[in-house]
C-alpha cells in the first residue's frame, strides 16, 4: 500500500505506532483553497512500462507504486503458478479514476473546434475501469475483472464482490482494493459541500469540521487456500444502502447499522466478538455522529473504535481498502491505532468508546466501516487465523 | 469452449425485462422487434423523467439517473417485484456524461466553483443512491464499471448475488453518450438501458433461466445489420443476442462480449 503515511506496511505500521499524520496544506497542482490533504510523495516519479503508456495518470501511477511495496508482485506471481491466469480476478475500487487528466486535457482544448488534445486517452485513464485493467494487463490475468464505484465505500465492496465469485468456484483469487488520487473535482466539490476542514481533521472531536482529502492505493491478494496460522481472514461482509438522500447520511445510522449487522451475521460473531472498530470517522458532523448512534447500538461503550483518517485523511475509493489493511495490521501486531492525532479531544456527545491513544492488546476480531454518498454502506470483519 | 467454474454453479431465473433504447421505447416493442415482426430503425431513445422521485430530487437528475430508474421500474414491475427490499446491480460505462463535461468545463476556467448537486451527481453510484430514494430499498446495491463490458460483467455480479443471498436481485446495465468535447473521445451513439430482473426459482411468471460460465469463445452477434450495429455501438447493446433469445422463448447457449480476452457464456432455457 501507499498514502501519505508512506510507501508500504513497515512505513505505515512505524507512522501509526509513532502517531503521525501525514497530511499537510494543500499545495497539489494550481489548487487555491484553505484545507490540508494527504499527497503521497513520488507518484511523479514512476513511470509505467513502455507498453502501458497509454495507462499514464497520476491514478494509475499510484497504482504501481503501491504495487511495488511489500513484495505483492511475488505474491501475485505465486497465486497465478499456483491457480493459472484465469483463475485469479482483479476487484478494485475508484471513486473519480484518472478524471484528473481530463480536468487538465479540458485546459487545452483546441481554440477553435474546443477538441481535447491527441495525447488524451479516455479507456486508459478517465474511464473509471481504468484502474482494474491496469493491474489485469500488468500481470497478464485472465480472470474476471471490474470496478466498483461506489464513492467512499467502493474499496470495502470489492473484498465482498470478490468473496462471492471465490465461494461460487468461478475464481481461486483475486486481487482486490481500491486507489483514489488527488483531482479538482474532489477538492472543488467537497468545498461546494462545505465539507473540507481548514485544519487537519479531527474525527469524532467536539470541534470537528469537515474532510481532510487524501490518496492512497491499497491492493491485498484474497486467496481461497485455508489460511495458516497468524494469517488474515476476511470472516464476513456487510452491504446496505441508506434510501435516504445524496450526500447526507441517515441520521440515525441506520443504514450503516444494518450493514455492520449484515457483516456480524455473515462472519458468525457476536458483537461482543469485535475487539476493535476501524471507524468510518471522516470527521464531518453528521457523518461521525450517524455513524456514533449505529456502533453504540450495536457495541454500546465496549469496544475501542477510531478512525485513522486524522492520519491517512480521507482517501475516498481508496479508504475501505487501506483501512483494511490497517485492521490486518492491527490484529498482526496487537496494535489499535489511537484516534486522537491532530489534537482531537472525544466529543462527549457521541457515545461510542472512541480510542484516542494507541493501545496495545492482542487481538482476534477487527470490524472496518466504509460509507459513501448516495447512501452506500459496507462492513468488513477480519480474524487472525 | 473452455470453460471455468463449476458447472450450474451460477444460475438463476429472469422474472421482468426492463428495456430503453434507440427505437426501442419498452421492452414489449423490444422483443417484437427482437422476434423480427417489426424492421428496426434507429431513432433516439426517449427517456421518461423518474416520477417515482419526489419533485426536488426529480429536478436534479441527470439522463443516465432517469433511464437507470425507468428501466428498473420496468423490470421490477413486469415480475410484480417489491422493490423496497430489492438488492441492485447498477453497471455503467461511463455515468453522468454531461455533468461530467460540466464540471471540467467549470474547472478549467477562472471560477472553480461547482454546484453541490453537480459533485453528488458526479459519483458513479447516482443512480444507485436515487434508485434507492425512489425505491425505499436498504438492501444493499453495488455500482460497476468495465468499460466496453457494462452488461456481461453486470450480469455475472448479479447471478453470483442471486447465488449467494438466494433472494432476487435486479440489475441494470445502462450508457448514456458524452456531449463534446468527450464524445469524441468515446463516441457514443446514444443511450440504451436494460434491467432484468433475477430471481434464485423460476416462478410462474418467469421468462427463462440462465446458467453462465466463463469461457474463450466466438462472440455471438445479431443477424439483423441494424441491430448488430446497435450491438457494437453501446456497451449496455452487447446484451441484444440474450435478449434476442428470450424475446423468441428460445433455448440455446450464446458467448456474450465480455472482456477483449474473456466471454461470458448464457445457456438459456426453462
Amino acid at each position: 500500500m501507499s498514502s501519505c503515511l508512506g510507501g508500504g506496511l513497515d512505513e505505515t505500521l512505524k507512522a501509526l505506532n509513532a502517531r503521525q499524520s501525514g497530511l499537510a496544506p494543500c499545495r497539489f497542482e494550481t489548487v487555491r483553497l484553505d484545507t490540508h490533504v494527504g499527497e503521497v510523495a513520488g507518484i511523479d516519479d514512476i513511470r509505467l512500462a513502455p507498453a502501458m503508456r497509454a495507462f499514464d495518470c497520476r491514478n494509475n501511477r499510484l497504482a504501481e507504486l503501491a504495487l511495488r511495496h511489500d513484495d505483492f508482485e511475488a505474491a501475485v506471481r505465486d497465486a497465478m503458478s499456483r491457480y493459472g491466469e484465469n483463475r485469479i480476478g482483479v476487484f478494485l475500487g475508484t471513486s473519480t479514476s484518472g478524471i484528473l487528466q481530463t480536468e487538465l486535457a479540458y485546459r487545452r482544448r483546441d481554440p477553435a473546434t474546443g477538441a481535447l488534445p491527441s495525447d488524451f486517452h479516455y479507456a486508459t485513464t478517465h474511464n473509471s475501469y481504468s484502474v482494474a485493467r491496469y493491474v489485469r494487463e500488468r500481470f497478464s490475468l485472465g480472470g474476471p475483472a471490474t470496478v466498483i464505484s461506489t464513492a467512499c465505500s467502493s474499496g470495502a465492496k470489492v473484498f465482498a464482490a470478490a468473496a462471492r465469485l471465490m465461494s461460487a468456484g468461478v475464481i481461486d483469487a483475486a486481487i482486490v482494493g481500491g486507489v483514489d488520487s488527488l483531482c479538482l473535482t474532489t477538492l472543488y466539490g467537497f468545498n461546494s459541500l462545505e465539507l473540507l476542514s481548514r485544519h487537519p481533521c479531527r474525527p469524532f472531536d467536539a470541534t470537528r469540521n469537515g474532510i481532510s482529502i487524501g490518496e492512497a492505493a491499497g491492493f491485498i491478494l484474497l486467496d481461497s487456500m485455508p489460511a495458516s496460522s497468524g494469517q488474515i481472514v476476511l470472516a464476513g461482509a456487510g452491504e446496505s444502502s441508506d434510501a435516504h438522500h445524496m450526500s447526507s447520511p441517515h441520521p440515525e445510522g441506520l443504514g450503516a447499522r444494518v450493514a455492520i449487522e449484515a457483516a456480524l451475521q455473515s462472519a458468525g460473531l457476536r458483537p461482543d466478538q469485535i475487539d476493535y472498530i476501524n471507524l468510518h470517522g471522516t470527521a464531518t458532523l453528521t457523518n461521525d455522529a450517524a455513524e456514533d448512534k449505529a456502533v453504540f447500538g450495536i457495541f454500546g461503550d465496549r469496544v475501542p473504535a477510531s478512525s485513522t483518517k486524522g492520519a491517512t485523511g480521507h482517501t475516498l475509493g481508496a479508504a475501505g481498502a487501506i483501512e483494511a489493511i490497517i485492521c490486518a495490521l492491527a490484529l498482526t501486531h496487537g496494535l489499535m491505532p489511537g484516534g486522537g492525532i491532530n489534537s482531537v479531544e472525544a466529543d462527549p456527545v457521541l457515545r461510542t468508546r472512541y480510542l484516542i491513544d494507541n493501545l496495545h492488546a492482542p487481538l482476534r476480531y477487527a470490524l472496518s466501516n466504509s460509507f459513501g454518498f448516495g447512501g452506500t454502506n459496507c462492513a468488513l470483519a477480519f480474524g487472525v487465523a | 469452449m473452455m470453460d471455468t467454474g463449476t458447472p450450474g454453479a451460477l444460475s438463476a431465473a429472469i422474472a421482468g425485462v426492463g428495456l430503453i433504447g434507440p427505437g426501442m421505447p419498452d421492452w414489449p416493442a423490444a422483443s417484437a422487434t427482437l422476434r423480427g415482426e417489426a424492421a428496426y430503425v434507429f431513432s433516439a431513445a426517449i427517456i421518461p423523467v423518474p416520477l417515482a422521485l419526489p419533485p426536488a430530487e426529480r429536478r436534479r437528475t441527470g439522463q443516465i439517473v432517469r433511464l437507470a430508474l425507468a428501466v428498473g421500474f420496468e423490470a421490477a414491475r413486469a415480475a410484480a417485484g417489491d422493490v423496497s427490499r430489492l438488492a441492485t446491480v447498477f453497471s455503467s460505462s461511463g455515468a453522468d456524461g454531461d455533468n461530467c463535461h460540466a464540471i471540467c468545463e467549470a474547472l478549467a476556467s477562472e471560477d472553480r466553483q461547482i454546484s453541490p448537486t453537480r459533485f453528488h451527481n458526479s459519483v458513479h453510484n447516482a443512480a444507485s443512491g436515487y434508485w434507492g430514494i425512489a425505491s425505499g430499498s436498504m438492501a444493499p446495491s453495488t455500482s460497476i464499471c468495465t468499460y466496453d463490458a457494462t452488461f456481461a460483467a453486470g450480469l455475472l455480479e448479479a447471478v453470483t448475488q442471486v447465488v449467494a443471498f438466494a433472494r432476487p436481485v435486479l440489475v441494470v446495465a445502462c450508457d448514456t453518450p458524452y456531449p463534446q468535447p468527450l464524445h469524441a473521445a468515446r463516441p457514443l451513439p446514444g443511450s440504451f438501458g436494460v434491467a432484468l430482473l433475477l430471481a434464485p426459482d423460476a416462478g410462474a411468471a418467469s421468462l427463462a433461466r440462465i446458467e453462465l460460465t466463463l469461457a474463450h469463445a466466438p462472440v455471438d452477434g445479431m443477424g439483423d445489420a441494424a441491430l448488430e450495429t446497435l450491438r457494437l455501438a453501446i456497451p449496455a447493446a452487447r446484451s441484444l443476442p440474450m435478449l434476442q433469445l428470450l424475446a423468441r422463448g428460445a433455448a440455446a447457449r450464446i458467448a456474450l462480449d465480455y472482456l477483449p480476452d474473456l466471454q461470458l457464456t448464457v445457456a438459456l432455457g426453462r
